[in-house]
């Protein structure tokens, strides 16, 4: 679908990317992560060819990134603005008619959408009477009116409440089932590991992590595990096939650990040691979550 | 081009469709008729005084008793009675005032008008003028000059000027034409400064709103910046129409109104029909289109590159400075010569020409002069108009950043 290939872009007295390449598949959930200032945004003005790469490529969907492509393209920037004195319906259609819809079709389009999201009676309104997270819906609504193939969208859930983030992060799922490709950037890194397929994380201009979310998670796996189990509180010898991180707080029935495997034991070994001493519960495979791959990454780096 | 073309409309109408601008299209024609109405009043009744004036005259010398003559509301009464004598008279009537002419009337200021208000100018010219009549009359009769022949050989010349053009001979009016190319030259500069802030300011509103970014995620930044300027360029082409469309009605009706047919309204209709309006519409329009463009396009890249339009001044007064000088030219120095060196000068030069050489047009300008100023203007439109789209394709992306002049100069030169 979109095929980054080496891009380095330089502002005068920095570089905003050096030798970015990414892929993202079609149909894909595609997260940009990165901490604030990494070059996030300047990645996304390049796909959606507000600015141009110094150097590199960008393919969509095999063709050489073109202004036909404009269209096919839909895009949230992270700061959000309408023409404030416009009427909301007016500007929509305006906005749609600029990726190349018919009035008539805009329009059309607009009605499921405002019903979809409740917006019927803002039609005649102007932007500057609805509150911030109306402004939001409507913006969204716009980006996504011309039913582009690839869908981007800048910190799509910053300014919304919770009841409006969940109704966004829906409607995000149902466009991708329905065929859209979407690459969004955030650093909110829990609504990455619900919606993301694949991710890449760029630091410093620099993309220091991509792949599948399920992957790159799992190589992450340092075999560390969470037990527990009934009973008296187990003596360990040292003889155990793991190390003890810690035991945390128990009350008087059940008690809690965490180990970490040592040398090529596995959780059936851990099982088989413990059984005979104790009733377990339950064992835990503790794998590191993206916000903590994120951070130990950009921490890495610094 | 399609999406230009959708720009243009959106700019177009959503300016057209403000109350403001419908408002405007009333009220300058309105005030333009009160204007004339006023000016034609008091052209009226300025000759005239409004109130019956009564002119004690204690006639020390002699030499004017009795020739006064009475005019509409003013009667000369002559007394015996001295000054002191009229003085409580005089404080309790307002319109009544005292002439006293000493023997020795003709040492400079010697002649006193006496009266409980300061008295008006079309009154003491009045009586100046009497006096001068009579004291010269006076003179002749002396030295045995026979006034009556003086007065039938007495003539009354005023210059009708006249115009030789390869078509034949035309009746010219000196006086329409300076009127006409200052109010041009007022005009242009006026509307350059309106629509070409109209565009800054929309520029500056689309940058700090956001929208921006959304719509140069559709199209070029030079598509958007195209196509706000034409969309204002439109709309000021409307007003135009409309403001020409209501400006005629109007004078025939107060033309119709206000002048008996050898009124002074007339005579300014008849004087201003010896300009001819068709080319002078050409050349208005041509010179508003170009420095238009010219400027309007100066003024998006300035809009681009602040982030409010109180940090626009730093830019501003470079780019209206040199319409500034030629403006305040125009109605100083320029009408009154029309082909020296200065004004042939700024009329070729683009960014004063389409000031200065409205105030020209209507005295006539040599083909050659027109020919080099308008091709040098389409030459600097598309010039300032490239520079600026560089500047403006920058300048939009960068926000709470305050740009310097350096910085402007790198923005020109980055790469796509």
């Amino acid at each position: 679908m979109l095929s980054i290939r080496n891009i380095v872009k330089q502002y005068a007295g920095h570089t905003a990317l050096s030798d970015v390449s990414l892929e993202v598949k079609s149909g894909q959930i595609f997260g940009l992560l990165g901490p604030n200032g990494a070059g996030k945004t300047s990645l996304i003005r390049i796909i959606t060819q507000i600015t141009a790469p110094d150097s590199g490529e960008i393919y969509f969907n095999g063709q050489k990134l073109n202004q036909s492509h404009i269209d096919r393209m839909g895009y949230l920037p992270e700061e959000r603005g309408l023409y404030k004195k416009m009427e909301i319906g007016e500007q929509m259609i305006y906005l749609a008619r600029l990726k190349g819809l018919s009035r008539d079709e805009a329009i059309k389009r607009l009605k499921v959408w405002f019903k979809k999201l409740g917006m019927e009676t803002w039609w005649k309104m102007k932007i500057e009477e609805l509150s911030k997270g109306m402004q939001q819906k409507a913006q969204f609504v716009a980006t996504v009116l011309h039913e582009p193939d690839l869908i981007i969208l800048d910190e799509p859930f910053s300014g919304f409440d919770p009841v409006n983030a969940e109704i966004i992060k829906d409607e995000i799922l149902e466009l991708n089932r329905n065929g859209a490709t979407i690459l969004f950037s955030t650093h909110r890194m829990e609504s990455v590991e619900e919606l993301c397929d694949s991710i890449a994380l760029i630091n410093k201009s620099k993309k220091i992590l991509d792949g599948s979310v399920k992957i790159i998670r799992n190589s992450y796996r340092n075999g560390t595990f969470l037990v527990e189990y009934s009973g008296d509180r187990i003596i360990f010898d040292g003889k155990q096939p793991f190390d003890l991180v810690e035991e945390m707080a128990a009350d008087d029935e059940t008690h809690t650990l965490k180990i970490k495997l040592a040398g090529a034991n596995s959780s059936n070994d851990v099982l088989q040691y413990i059984i005979p001493l104790a009733r377990i519960n339950m064992l835990q495979e503790l794998v590191p979550s993206m916000n903590e791959i994120f951070i130990e990454n950009v921490n890495k780096i610094a | 081009m399609d999406k230009v073309l959708l720009i243009i409309q959106r700019e177009y109408f959503t300016r057209v469709r403000k109350k403001a601008f419908i408002i405007m299209i009333f009220v300058v024609p309105l005030l333009i008729l009160a204007m004339g109405a006023v000016i034609t009043l008091v052209a009226r009744n300025s000759d005239n005084l409004s109130d019956p004036l009564v002119v004690k005259v204690i006639d020390l010398s002699g030499q004017f008793s009795g020739k006064f003559k009475n005019q509409k509301n003013l009667t000369f009464e002559l007394t015996t009675q001295s000054i002191d004598d009229l003085k409580p008279a005089l404080n309790k009537d307002g319109d009544l005032s005292a002439l006293v002419i000493p023997t020795d009337y003709t040492k400079k200021d010697s002649v006193k008008i006496y009266s409980q208000k300061k008295p008006g100018i079309t009154l003491t010219s009045k009586i100046e003028e009497e006096m001068n009549a009579i004291a010269i009359n006076n003179g002749m009769l002396k030295n045995h000059i026979d006034t009556s022949l003086l007065h039938s050989i007495k003539s009354d010349i005023s210059l009708n000027p006249m115009e030789i053009t390869s078509s034949g001979t035309n009746k010219t009016s000196q006086g329409a034409d300076i009127a006409v190319g200052i109010a041009c030259a007022v005009l242009i500069y006026l509307c350059l400064f309106i629509y070409g802030a109209q565009v800054m300011r929309g520029v500056i509103e689309e940058k700090t709103s956001r929208i921006i970014e959304v719509v140069i995620s559709s199209v070029k930044p030079f598509q958007l910046m195209l196509g706000k300027i034409i969309g204002v360029g439109l709309v000021g082409l409307t007003q135009f129409a409309a403001w020409i469309v209501l400006s005629i009605v109007s004078t025939k009706i107060v033309g119709h109104a206000l002048s008996s047919p050898q009124g002074g309204m007339m005579q300014a209709l008849a004087a201003l029909q010896t300009i001819h309006f068709g080319s002078l519409l050409f050349y208005f329009l041509f010179y508003f289109l170009t420095g238009y463009l010219l400027y309007s396009a100066l003024f998006a890249a300035v809009g681009s590159a602040v982030d409010s339009e109180t940090e626009t001044q730093q830019f501003m007064f470079p780019v209206t400075l040199p319409l500034l000088f030629t403006y305040i030219l125009s109605v100083s120095i320029l009408f009154r010569a029309p082909d020296s060196p200065l004004a042939v000068w700024l009329s070729m030069i683009p960014f004063t020409a389409p000031v200065a050489m409205m105030v020209r047009i209507p005295f006539g300008v040599p083909g050659w002069q027109l020919a080099i100023s308008m091709s040098l203007m389409v030459v600097t439109f598309i010039f300032t108009t490239y520079v600026a789209a560089r500047i403006y394709r920058v300048g939009i992306l960068m926000y709470g950043k305050k740009a310097s002049y350096k910085e402007l100069v790198k923005w020109f030169f980055y790469k796509e």
